[in-house]
């Protein structure tokens, strides 16, 4: 068999994979990589850990939901498997979650009443999506000095690094360097995009690296209890809440992970069954 | 080939009835039974994969269309309620956006092939022809399906391909405004984008079949590159089933395993990040590229100072080749036997990947981190933007000046008469383009 | 995908054991191909979203004695009746065998709730949505090809061949009921 065919191929995928990963690579000053932080759900075996999951809906909801949104998200979802609140025992259907359901029912959510048409506030369902802290993204900036919070449903696809890039934003503020020009409503992280040559007075040659966030740094330590008793530091409590969100980005992904490993063992298989009856068909062809 | 013998005899009452009236079976039956040179080598086995990513494509396709919204204000989070809510949703989904990589890798080989066997020349031009219709199809549709999940960067994306017409002189702005069908691109352009996406990939079906009609009748090339003397006939071909549906049927799973890494274990790898983030017209993302398999045409479309002139040299970079089969003057087909060409041929592809590394970076970016040459015109001559254009040129040169004059001046290796019967002098001496040599076992 | 590379008959080879590995190869396509077709099936089943919405709650206050209020379950409308005394009077009375489908008006209700009747709104004969109040017996009457329905909503006459459908329901308090 000849791998050099394969082996050609498979090499001059990796050189595109890497052209396409090297492609978001900023215009100037750039930002500092993310930090390298191990999550339980990376790797092609990776699975999500779901006490770290339930710290992390914990911090979206006591911190980040004040400003973000989740569009994507409805609280069935934290039932679902691999989810935050999966329990097999609720396999067939994962809205009679007790957990999920009492969690829903916490909110409340726009409805019309179907008789009178007026509209009315009921308790959430867990059918119903999570609620958006603003009406509508004009009330979102206004309310946030011009910048509307992103929505954080996929936030771990829609960055360069995924739950890394968001851990490193959380946990990444630091004191501007001298020479830095700090305007109202801006924060100076290092691993937040942005080109900051017309803020820097310092050497031109030595931009720092990073940009200017709208958000102030959002979580202290202590600042969410945990109910499981890990200890509440920034680093944890970043760490967790990263985690959530890439499982909210991706939560199909240990089902994906799974298949996939199933798909490579067949497919293995069948290609050995194939270059045997291949070897045996061209047996005796000179070629 | 081409005057290959009907061998099919109805067995059955049933099969000589329908016979004389839709003669499918013995249709099929003889396009099985097609003479092929024996000496295909693996990378001949693309032709098979390509109707394999092309069906593949169509079928998760049409899947996906039942759960699609081609609305401006539904169309992001419709895919994303493919890829959560709806059954296998995410795999459908991922099989499609990596499946158009998958087919333009595909492609890329099989093109590639075809330059260094020279499966272009005599008798071949129409097959090659047809081909390169179906590249600039693939192009197409691959642009317009970009569009449908309306991210950042098929928003982007669908503002800077349209408003490249808009560089053609006098009917360019009517033109453009005709394909959005407003005034910027909004909801009317992604609702005519789905309809010609759903489209396309039908007329590719189409072309296909005109290009196998011209691939049977002219008959298969093979590394050799040589016409089978008719006395030859039955030495140097086999049947194509069961020999070369067990080969390609090898090749595709082998093709599968890479497919399914993708889409499995990392199906974002061949995306942008920012076409997670829904389509905003106000703010356009900091890096704005197109997907990797059109990255050398970016570059080529950037090396040209001149907005008209860029397009035209990346349009004409793809229309070059549909007069290739009269640039080359060689006698010889296959490079095997082009010592010289051959080593431009390898350039050539070389270059080909540095212009896609250059279409993704941006071009004012240092080559040599921190060295200043010189200026030249518009640009320091140590950046990407005069890289571009050495391999513009070289990319241009290859078709137009090379071909042509390496072919009258080289002096070819001594050509087998038949597959058969190679010529031993210089046989051995071929390196690596010609792998299927490794292939002496079996 | 599915090239099958079976070959019983391979020139110059006896068809014995040694065309065991075509066969094996070429099951696997199959094989193969049927589990790429499986998810390209399924997925036409309900979505995980389209299941969420599976139950809805009603307040039964909305309705008033003698009326009936439609409500939309899973893209059906469901029938909730507030029935007279009368209405329940005539549907026990009824002898099963005078019915087409027989079932006791006491099982097609909650015990204890006899005067609310929860039915899915569908005629039973090709899917049309009856017309409340109309028909010999009180019941509904469906426009499309005339099957009447009496005030326990089972079939009097015409060609649909079964009672109106009671769906899942449980009453959560007296006035509040799940369907689903």
């Amino acid at each position: 068999m000849k791998l050099s065919v394969v082996k050609t191929l498979a090499s001059g995928v990796a050189a595109l994979a890497l052209a396409g990963a090297a492609a978001p690579a900023l215009a100037s000053g750039g930002a500092e990589h993310p930090k390298e932080v191990a999550f339980s759900f990376e790797g092609p075996l990776g699975k999500f850990d779901q006490a770290q999951l339930q710290r992390g809906y914990k911090v979206y909801r006591e911190v980040c939901s004040a400003c973000h949104s989740m569009n994507l998200m409805s609280f069935r979802n934290l039932g679902q498997e691999s989810g935050p609140f999966w329990d097999p025992k609720f396999k067939h259907n994962p809205n009679d979650n007790p957990y999920v359901k009492a969690i829903a029912a916490e909110y409340e959510v726009d409805d019309i009443d179907s008789e009178t048409g007026e509209p009315v506030k009921r308790k959430a369902t867990p059918a119903d999506k999570f609620p958006s802290p603003y009406p509508n993204a004009t009330a979102a900036a206004a309310a946030n000095g011009g910048a509307a919070p992103p929505d954080l449903s996929v936030m771990a696809k829609a960055r360069h690094g995924g739950a890394r890039y968001i851990y490193s934003i959380l946990t990444g503020y630091v004191n501007p360097p001298a020479g830095l020009h700090v305007g109202p409503n801006q924060h100076y992280n290092p691993y937040f995009p942005g080109d900051l040559t017309s803020a820097w007075h310092g050497d031109h040659k030595n931009v720092p690296k990073g940009g200017f966030i709208a958000m102030p740094q959002p979580l202290t330590a202590g600042q969410v209890t945990f109910d499981d008793g890990t200890k509440s530091t920034l680093e944890q409590q970043a760490k967790d809440v990263s985690a959530f969100i890439a499982w909210a980005s991706d939560p199909k992904a240990t089902e994906r992970k799974q298949t996939g490993v199933a798909v490579m063992i067949f497919l293995a298989l069948f290609a050995g069954l194939t270059y045997a009856s291949y070897r045996r068909i061209w047996r005796g062809i000179a070629h | 080939m081409s005057e290959h013998e009907s061998t099919y005899v109805p067995k059955t009452g049933f099969e000589r009835w329908l016979d004389t009236r839709l003669p499918i079976i013995r249709f099929a039956a003889d396009y099985a039974t097609i003479p092929t040179p024996k000496n295909l080598n693996y990378w001949w086995t693309f032709g098979g994969i390509l109707a394999l990513c092309l069906v593949i494509q169509i079928v998760t396709g049409i899947v996906l269309v039942m759960h699609y919204t081609p609305n401006a204000d539904l169309a992001f989070a419709s895919v994303e309620h493919i890829m959560r809510d709806v059954r296998h949703g995410w795999m459908i989904r991922y099989i499609h956006s990596n499946g158009a990589s998958m087919f333009f890798l595909a492609v890329y080989i099989h093109m590639l092939r075809g330059l260094y066997y020279g499966s272009y020349k005599a008798p071949r031009e129409m097959i090659w022809i047809l081909g390169v219709v179906l590249f600039l199809l693939m192009m197409a549709t691959a642009f317009l399906g970009y569009v449908l999940p309306w991210g950042q960067m098929s928003f982007h994306g669908a503002v800077v391909i349209t408003n490249l017409i808009g560089s053609i002189p006098i009917v360019g702005e009517s033109i453009t405004t005709w394909l959005w069908g407003g005034f910027a691109v909004d909801n009317p352009t992604l609702n005519r984008f789905f309809s010609l996406h759903y489209l396309l990939p039908f007329v590719i079906a189409g072309v296909v079949v005109l290009h196998l009609w011209a691939l049977h009748a002219a008959g298969q090339n093979n590394p050799v590159g040589i016409l089978i003397p008719q006395e030859q006939r039955s030495r140097d071909t086999v049947p194509f089933h069961p020999y070369y549906t067990v080969k390609d049927g090898f090749a595709i799973i082998l093709f599968l395993m890479l497919f399914a890494v993708f889409v499995f274990f990392n199906p974002n790898a061949l995306g942008h990040a920012d076409n997670y983030i829904p389509a905003n017209p106000l703010v356009t993302p900091a890096h704005i590229v197109p997907e990797w398999y059109l990255l050398p045409f970016y570059a080529m479309l950037r090396a040209v100072p001149d907005k008209f002139m860029g397009v035209l040299v990346m349009f004409g970079s793809i229309g070059l080749l549909f007069v290739l089969p009269w640039l080359d003057t060689s006698k010889v087909r296959s490079m095997r036997y082009r010592p010289a060409m051959r080593w431009f041929f390898f350039i050539f592809v070389l270059v080909a990947f540095m212009l896609g590394w250059c279409g993704a970076k941006s071009p004012d970016d240092q080559l040599i981190h921190g060295i200043t040459t010189f200026r030249l015109f518009d640009g320091d001559l140590n950046s990407y933007l005069w890289l571009s254009r050495l391999l513009t040129l070289y990319y241009f040169s290859f078709f137009l000046i090379i071909m042509p004059w390496v072919g009258l001046r080289e002096t070819p290796l001594p050509v087998p008469e038949s597959i058969s019967s190679p010529v031993l002098s210089g046989h051995g001496s071929v390196p690596t383009g010609a792998v299927a040599d490794a292939e002496k076992k079996g | 995908m599915a090239e099958t590379v079976v070959n019983p008959n391979l020139e110059g080879q006896e068809p014995t054991r040694r065309d065991f590995i075509h066969i094996a190869a070429g099951a696997a396509a199959v094989g193969g191909a049927a589990m790429f077709a499986w998810p390209l099936i399924d997925q036409m089943n309900p979505a995980a979203d389209t299941l969420a919405l599976a139950s809805i709650e009603f307040d039964l206050t909305k309705v008033t004695e003698g009326q009936q209020v439609t409500i939309k379950w899973r893209g059906k409308p469901v029938f909730v009746r507030y029935r007279t005394p009368a209405e329940i009077e005539a549907a026990r009375k009824t002898p099963l065998s005078d019915l087409k489908d027989p079932q006791k008006d006491e099982d097609r209700v909650k015990p204890g709730h006899e005067q609310f009747l929860i039915l899915v709104g569908t005629c039973t004969h090709l899917g049309c949505v009856p017309t409340f109040g109309a028909g010999e017996y009180g019941g509904w009457f469906c426009p499309c090809h005339g099957s009447v329905y009496d005030t326990s909503g089972r079939i009097r006459k015409g060609p649909a061949p079964k009672n109106l459908a009671v769906p899942d329901y449980a009453y959560l308090t007296d006035t509040r009921v799940k369907i689903g």
